[in-house]
């Protein structure tokens, strides 16, 4: 009771001009840094699972390539991945933002694994339908892109988001790095004197308004494909 | 000079080998027939004419010329030519019964939009599906499912053409109208490797029959004289049960 009026209290001072701003501002950050990520890296690991199944012998070191980086970049875990960007970009010398080493960052890893979750959609597509395809003298990218893609696809979009809304948590590791988004945000509101449990309410709430749409349009793909087979 | 000339082929899956050295020659226009118990290879050997079970051993000559299956651009050549029905259809789930057609000669073949579907509509209607054209597949009953995959494979039109039990999940009178198409598209001179358990068909249809046992060709001959008097010990014996 006591910590409620005092909340109460507190809050018109919290919901000020200036901690509106640095909070709108944070909002801001974590959702570029989620999307720009989340977006470069769905698309780069479309282009990884793609390359990693390509037939063609002239591609085989960039196969193993795509296989090399998919392996090591899910094994290691952010925080390093984040240091890595941040002291190799250090050690070249670049004067990068430190939002965009952040962004590199998250492009890596969600390259990395929506690359191992796209692959296992492709596997899920029966042999069948390749071999199919592969006597009407379908190439490869048009058996991709005509019969497996649509199939792989269907099958691989929920649990792609439901990764990439757990990767949404894990931009606030960019904070680390000095990134001033939701978590960093929380930080030095607190050491400002606000009360902790007011501030990291509005910023659960926060990361709830970014994450919930996205689990919801998993949530609703998922009903589509389920509806789609028992169609 | 024959259409498809398969020379003491051998084939298997990892290391087990299921064909064991078949030869058979096939003539412009003729329907050859491969029957035999389940297990004899008779599938396998359509799957491994066409590379997607590919030979260990021997040789498949289309039109006199070989066929490298090892080279990409040799297997696409045959398989310009060459068009398959599988036992199980294999029809692209994601596409509508019209589409399944007419995918191929679209974006393979490069021919217009417009002709194909035109064509895809009528083979389609030629088997019996003229109203269900936008179907997708899981809506359609196996019999079904079987004529859009062979209204697929005439699109593509072929000059040999593999059938693999095109008849199996067919109605009695449905049998009657594919027997009416394969005997229309002999008459074109597409030649014919029919796999069938219904030795009704077999007898209609076929200029020969190969009768397959432990994969090879046991016993080769006209219709007539394999179903009146067999004289493979296990042909009989084939025969013997399956014409009551
Ligand atoms: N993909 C496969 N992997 C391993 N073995 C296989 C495979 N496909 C078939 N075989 C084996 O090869 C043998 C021949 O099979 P095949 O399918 O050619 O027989 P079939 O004559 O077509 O029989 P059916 O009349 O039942 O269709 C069988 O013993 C089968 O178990
Ligand atoms: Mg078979």
């Amino acid at each position: 009771m006591m910590l409620l009026s005092s909340l109460l209290s507190e809050m018109p001072r919290f919901f000020g001009y200036y901690n509106l701003l640095l909070l709108g501002q944070a909002f801001l950050t974590t959702l570029a840094l989620s999307v720009s990520g989340c977006v470069s890296g769905f698309c780069a690991g479309l282009a990884l699972a793609v390359l990693r199944r390509a037939p063609s012998r002239a591609l085989l070191p960039l196969r193993w390539l795509a296989m090399l980086f998919i392996e090591a970049f899910r094994r290691i875990p952010f925080l390093v991945t984040l240091m890595l960007v941040f002291f190799v970009t250090q050690a070249m010398g670049l004067d990068i933002a430190l939002f965009t080493i952040a962004v590199v960052a998250i492009f890596l890893i969600a390259a990395a694994f929506t690359a191992e979750i796209i692959r296992a959609g492709f596997n899920a597509v029966p042999a069948a339908q390749w071999q199919a395809a592969a006597v009407m003298n379908f190439g490869y990218l048009a058996t991709l892109r005509l019969i497996v893609l649509p199939h792989a696809l269907r099958s691989a979009l929920p649990p792609a988001i439901a990764y990439l809304v757990m990767l949404i948590k894990d931009t606030a590791l960019a904070s680390q790095i000095g990134v001033l988004e939701l978590t960093q945000a929380a930080r030095s509101l607190t050491s400002r004197g606000y009360s902790a449990e007011l501030v990291y309410a509005t910023i659960l709430i926060l990361y709830f308004a970014i994450s919930y749409p996205l689990a919801r349009m998993g949530r609703w793909l998922e009903k589509r494909h389920g509806a789609a087979r028992h169609r | 000079m024959a259409q498809l000339d398969i020379a003491d082929l051998t084939a298997g899956y990892g290391g087990t080998p299921i064909l064991r050295g078949v030869s058979l020659s096939v003539a412009r226009g003729e329907v050859v027939s491969l029957i035999g118990r389940s297990g004899s290879g008779k599938s396998t050997l359509l799957r491994s004419v066409i590379g997607l079970t590919p030979p260990t051993g021997g040789s498949v000559a289309l039109q006199g010329t070989p066929i490298d299956y090892a080279s990409r651009r040799s297997l696409r050549w045959l398989r310009d030519r060459v068009a398959i029905v599988f036992q199980q259809f294999n029809l692209f789930q994601n596409l509508t019964a019209l589409d399944n057609v007419a995918v191929a000669p679209v974006q393979v073949q490069k021919r217009p939009r417009g002709e194909v579907r035109d064509e895809a509509a009528a083979l389609l209607g030629r088997v019996g599906l003229g109203d269900r054209l936008g179907a997708y597949p899981e809506q359609l009953s196996g019999g079904q499912q079987q004529r859009v995959a062979i209204a697929r494979a005439l699109a593509l039109h072929p000059a040999v053409l593999l059938l693999d039990e095109v008849t199996s999940a067919l109605d009695p009178e449905l049998v009657g109208e594919v027997l009416d198409v394969i005997g229309d598209l002999a008459g074109d001179g597409i030649t014919m490797l029919v796999v069938s358990h219904e030795m009704g068909f077999v007898r209609e249809v076929s200029t020969r029959v190969a009768f397959m046992a432990e994969g090879r060709i046991a016993e080769l001959a006209a219709p007539a004289t394999l179903f009146a008097a067999p004289q493979d010990p296990r042909a009989q014996d084939f025969l013997a049960r399956v014409v009551r």
